[in-house]
């Protein structure tokens, strides 16, 4: 079963976090902290795999991440589930965002935490795999975009604003200043090593 | 540059409430997103984060609660309490709020509602009572985007006593013509199941339903279920085998739509959780495994080593075929793929490798050995999972002769980590080798050092969890070892147990009964095997367990035996006052609660060396006429003094084995109810005690430190003094002149290479060959060493193993004592020890014998085994005095006279130079050398504290040596002659 899921930045920066266990308030926000603490001493190089946070359940459990340009997307999950097929979920997960916001980066997911919520949700369902094929997500996600549109009008729009953004400063994006939480960068989705 | 920043910046909140302008006309909720994310990432601080967020909290709240704000702002506003509540800011007053917009807002506006609810809440909170209309409500929707909604919602979270409520609904669902609805149907039934097993035990049939489906992706999700259910219970699915198979070939095969491709490989998820449903009904079951050979070797064929989600079907395939009944075939093609594994350059891999094999090794340690040298260099691995990972792997192969080198490894990593949960795991693991294998094996010859010192790791920890664990850790183990035969235990060890018991055993009272522990040590004491010392190390631990009831009852039982007429006369007056305190604490409930507190545990008691508190007491004694207190070094010159009578036998028994008891030093003291009980002045002579308590606790000084709070602080030197009984075997991976703790570390001179095969060769020491039998060499005694390692597929069936067991000896050799089969946990390894002495003193013998064993359901089987033992593996040296020598040469009849060859090197004289290679060889006792003549003594084993000796008297004669031999029995001479004569011309 997957306990949880969560995606923080190169800083530590939470973008997403989804438990499918309960946790105390303060108890996930020291595991986001001790996750991102584990996984980001870790060297490019190594492997996916990570035993044993201490807070999310000691030696039951493993972290399995993966390192996408600034974000980190990790799955905490029990011994029940497969290393290399939660590996090959992240992946179907990213490319699925990437196919929903048209190149994916760090602030879509910050200003759309609700969608990328309910792309979540057809996946991953109260912990357990729902879904692994990227169109049947995509089709579920679609249906309800459809009806949001119908219903707000124009609301297309905040998505086509992001985007603008995106593609016109995009290439100008400063890194010395610190903007760390808006430092776009598309994340290049590299098949796996 | 960073005008462009600023121009982005300033243009962000601009861009962003574009839709506002054609919404209400007010400022755009979104923009006020916008607005709180920019002004984030301006800060630079935590502090300043935290002064935002609170503004911006203090707005939502604002927003919340006034009453223009609509369901759409709504959406918005929730929105930001979700980015805050993300961030670890708590937002509780909108989780009302979230509420009634999943119960009032429009289909979008609700899907936030939940949103913000299954993020907020959780299903012990009393807010979702408030929500459980609004599910059912959109469970009964016509709307499938609302009844997905709430599907999603009741599996996150749902209050377990509200099940009943919307339990007939969900079930409804899955038969809706939907196949997404009847998915996520599936799914909220087996969370229903997890949370309330009973309410659901009437849909099983349903679920049965679900695995039939037309649609694979219900079937997929009720694999799930079914995963589940077999895991708890597998006899009852096992006619789901058929099906299981029957799914599995069909999707190996291709059969299901194109659309389940994932990296043209079929459904490889849905592959993953059959082969685990099929390792599950396969486990020790033949005839149910037999039915998946050929769907596994298929899906094994078929997955081919190209994309990472292969891997994963691969892996899992392996793991299913080493859990199932074994078919070798399968077995060789799955060993073979766990090399690719190991061996492949693919950090991950190789890391599933190690697991993989970590996972085998535990039914057939042999596979390790292809892969010695992969795992060498795993141990040197940047990458610290890999490391551990390996070490994981060596713990399931050690057995007790590459338990120092393994054991060294383990430090080794624990002194470079500094993460706690790899210091916990590893602790524990270090313990269980060091505590279990090397104490019971070799425990009587190791120095005192090294309980003490493992009993003063153990103790030392400050009271935290890790501590605690380690503490219950050994608690458990022992008692589990207390509970089997302990008539092999070495007493140190049993001592050890002893003290760990009566410090520690509190720390498992919750799950067990009080008396257990108790009870244990009471049979201890009875046993007769149990000497004199530990005996009182097990009263000690009673002493300090007698706090309950019916532990007080069963120390009273056994005091009344102990002080009863029958022990009385062969009592040491140690045990007895040991007993005796034990009986009057057992009688008297105050005493025993002053003594004893429940609390104090854990509080260092201080000890007051000066003895004051007794200053009334002597007082009074000297006052009614007592004889003032002389130190036992005055009285005895006082005696010569007065050539009074000799009380020396008196005074030498309580300091000798005083001394003895308090061998933890320290730590004893620090809360020993002994000490307490004689401070008291329960015992009689209080006074005298004391002070020798005051003695002991010094012996602390003397005692190097060994183990810290973060394991064994082996230093260059302390590795020679690891335990390493095992020094010399003939075995053919260790040559017998360097002992483990040596191999490991190799003079720099030799190639890299070679240190990482020497080092191989001591790690997979005795992983060679399936029955290894060698033999043992201890100072008093040898043994021959039996060793069964099966590759079997469950450890279980090893308990049945060596039925009957016999050694045929010839007519000069005997085995005197055989040891019951012991099963070394974990390890697929059967291991028995049997003393062996040689009655008739030959050249050589051969030993051959059979082992028999069997299986729970199998035919009986046997090996052969032989091995050749020579004289020289049953001399020792016999050390004597010239005196002694002397007298014992002129009783002795037999004897043999004979020219040897000389030894002769640069540096000493030829007769010891060959004195000293026949020392060295032979193990034989230089008792003087005058002249140029040397008397030279040994003695063959017989027997523990039996045995024949030789004397041999050398002179040097011209360039030769004469040697005239001399012994009791007629046959020792000749032979040990013609081991000399070899001994000298080899070297």
């Amino acid at each position: 079963m997957i306990k949880a899921i969560l995606i923080f930045n190169n800083h530590g920066k939470p973008r997403l976090s989804k438990f499918y266990e309960h946790y105390s308030e303060d108890t996930e926000q020291q595991i986001i902290r001790e996750t991102f603490h584990l996984v980001s001493k870790r060297d490019e190089n190594v492997c996916n795999f990570l035993e044993g946070g201490m807070l999310i359940g000691g030696s039951e459990n493993k972290l399995i991440y993966r390192h996408y340009a600034t974000l980190y997307f990790v799955f905490c999950v029990d011994s029940s589930e497969s290393e290399l097929g939660i590996l090959g979920l992240i992946q179907v997960f990213v490319e699925t965002l990437d196919k929903c916001f048209e190149n994916v980066c760090e602030l879509d997911l910050i200003f759309h935490v609700d969608k990328v919520h309910n792309i979540l949700a057809e996946m991953v369902m109260g912990g357990m795999v729902l879904e692994t094929n990227m169109n049947e997500i995509i089709t579920q996600v679609d249906a309800q975009n459809k009806m949001e549109k119908s219903e707000a009008g124009i609301a297309g729009a905040p998505a086509r604003a992001v985007s603008a953004v995106k593609n016109m400063n995009l290439p100008e994006m400063p890194r010395n200043i610190n903007i760390g939480d808006i430092s776009i960068k598309v994340p290049n989705l590299p098949s796996f090593k | 540059m960073s005008d462009v920043v600023e121009k982005t910046l300033s243009a962000l909140p601009s861009l962003l409430s574009l839709d506002s302008q054609a919404g209400a006309g007010k400022l755009s909720p979104s923009s006020k997103l916008g607005n709180l994310i920019k002004g984030i990432t301006e800060l630079t601080s935590k502090h300043e984060e935290e002064k935002l967020i609170k503004k911006e909290l203090e707005s939502i709240k604002e927003q919340v609660a006034s009453p223009n704000t609509t369901m759409r702002q709504m959406k918005e506003i929730m929105v930001r309490a979700i980015y805050c509540e993300m961030l670890g800011y708590q937002a509780s007053f909108s989780y009302i709020h979230a509420i009634k917009l999943a119960q009032q807002g429009s289909v979008l506006e609700k899907r936030v509602g939940y949103l913000a609810v299954s993020l907020f809440l959780n299903e012990t909170d009393e807010f979702l009572l408030l929500l459980v209309n609004t599910v059912l409500k959109d469970l009964q929707s016509t709307n499938l985007i609302e009844v997905c909604m709430a599907l999603t919602v009741v599996s996150q979270m749902f209050p377990k006593d509200m099940i009943p409520a919307i339990l007939p609904v969900v079930e409804e669902k899955l038969t809706h013509p939907k196949e997404i609805i009847r998915r996520k149907a599936v799914l909220a039934l087996y969370k229903f199941y997890l949370i309330a097993p009973n309410q659901v035990q009437h849909i099983h049939s349903k679920f049965r339903k679900a695995l039939c489906d037309k649609d694979p992706g219900v079937m997929t999700a009720s694999l799930h279920i079914y995963l589940q259910l077999i895991k708890e219970n597998p006899e009852s699915y096992k006619d789901l085998t058929g099906s299981m198979v029957t799914i599995l070939r069909q999707v190996v095969g291709g059969k299901l739509p194109l659309d389940f491709n994932y990296h043209s490989v079929p459904a490889p998820w849905l592959q993953i959780q059959l082969l685990r449903i099929l390792a599950y009904l396969g486990k020790e079951d033949q005839g149910t495994s037999e039915m998946m050979y050929d769907v596994l070797e298929e899906s094994l064929r078929r997955a081919e080593m190209n994309h990472n989600i292969t891997y994963a079907i691969l892996f899992e395939c392996v793991k299913t075929i080493y859990t199932v009944h074994p078919k070798s075939q399968l077995l060789e093609k799955a060993a073979e793929c766990i090399g690719n594994f190991v061996l492949s350059p693919k950090i991950n891999l190789k890391y599933l490798g190690l697991k993989a094999l970590t996972y085998v090794v535990q039914q057939d340690a042999n596979l390790a050995l292809p892969h010695q040298m992969t795992i060498i260099e795993c141990l040197d691995h940047s990458d610290v999972i890999i490391k551990r990972e390996t070490l994981e792997l060596l713990f399931r192969i050690t057995n007790a002769q590459n338990v120092t080198v393994i054991v060294e490894k383990m430090l080794e990593f624990l002194r470079l980590t500094c993460d706690d949960y790899s210091t916990i795991d590893l602790v524990g693991k270090v313990a269980e080798l060091t505590m279990n294998s090397v104490f019971s094996l070799g425990g009587d010859v190791m120095q005192p050092d090294i309980p003490n010192n493992f009993l003063r790791l153990l103790a030392e920890g400050v009271d935290n969890v890790e501590d605690r664990q380690l503490r219950l850790f050994a608690v458990d183990s022992y008692v589990s070892l207390l509970q089997g035969v302990t008539a092999k235990l070495p007493q140190r060890f049993l001592q050890v147990i002893s003290w760990v018991l009566g410090e520690y055993s509190y720390l498992r009272e919750e799950e067990s009964d009080p008396g257990s522990v108790m009870r244990l040590l009471a049979r201890l004491l009875d046993q007769r095997h149990t000497s004199t010392e530990t005996r009182s190390w097990v009263l000690g631990a009673m002493t300090k367990l007698c706090s309950s009831p019916v532990s007080v009852a069963l120390a009273r039982d056994v005091c009344e035996r102990y002080l009863s007429s029958l022990y009385s006369g062969s009592l040491n007056t140690v045990l007895r006052q040991k007993a005796q305190e034990l009986m009057i604490l057992s009688q008297d409930t105050k005493l025993r609660a002053r003594v004893l507190p429940a609390e104090g545990r854990l509080e260092s008691l201080e000890v007051d060396s000066s003895l004051s508190f007794l200053d009334g007491y002597v007082s009074e004694a000297l006052a009614a006429g007592a004889a003032p207190y002389k130190s036992p070094h005055q009285r005895q010159e006082d005696l010569v003094q007065e050539k009074a009578l000799s009380l020396e036998p008196y005074g030498l028994s309580l300091p000798v084995s005083l001394s003895s008891c308090s061998i933890t030093d320290r730590l004893t003291d620090r809360r020993s109810p002994t000490l307490l009980s004689m401070s008291s002045g329960l015992s009689g002579n209080s006074t005298e005690l004391s002070h020798q308590e005051g003695s002991t606790t010094l012996k602390l000084e003397g005692v190097k430190r060994v183990w810290g709070k973060d394991g064994y602080l082996a230093q260059q030197q302390s590795a020679g003094e690891t335990p390493t009984p095992l020094v010399e075997l003939p075995n053919p991976l260790l040559s017998p002149q360097s002992p483990p703790s040596q191999t490991q570390k190799p003079s720099s001179g030799l190639e890299p290479d070679q240190e990482k095969r020497q080092l191989a060769s001591s790690l997979f020491v005795g992983l060679g060959s399936h029955n290894s039998v060698c033999l043992v060499r201890l100072p008093s005694t040898v043994w021959l060493f039996i060793k069964h390692c099966q590759s079997a597929n469950q450890s279980h069936v090893f308990k049945a193993l060596f039925k009957r067991f016999y050694i045929n000896s010839c007519q000069s050799i005997s085995c005197i004592s055989g040891s019951p089969l012991k099963e070394v946990k974990g390890h697929s390894v059967s291991v028995c020890l049997h003393t062996v002495v040689m009655k008739r003193a030959s050249v050589q013998v051969e030993l051959a014998g059979l082992l028999s064993y069997q299986r729970p359901l199998g035919q009986p089987q046997a090996a052969q085994f032989s091995l050749s033992l020579s004289l020289k593996h049953f001399l020792r040296p016999l050390t004597v005095s010239t005196g002694d020598y002397g007298k014992m040469w002129l009783s002795f009849s037999h004897d043999l006279k004979q020219n040897l060859r000389l030894v002769t090197t640069e540096h000493q004289e030829p007769l010891t130079a060959t004195l000293d290679a026949l020392k060295g060889k032979l193990h034989l006792h230089v008792v003087d050398i005058i002249g140029s003549e040397g008397i030279v003594a040994c003695r063959l084993l017989q027997g523990p504290g039996q045995g024949q000796p030789c004397l041999l008297h050398c002179r040097v004669n011209a360039d030769s040596l004469a040697v005239w031999l001399r012994s009791p029995v007629p046959e020792l001479p000749d032979s040990l002659l013609y081991h000399c004569q070899k001994a000298l011309t080899e070297t």
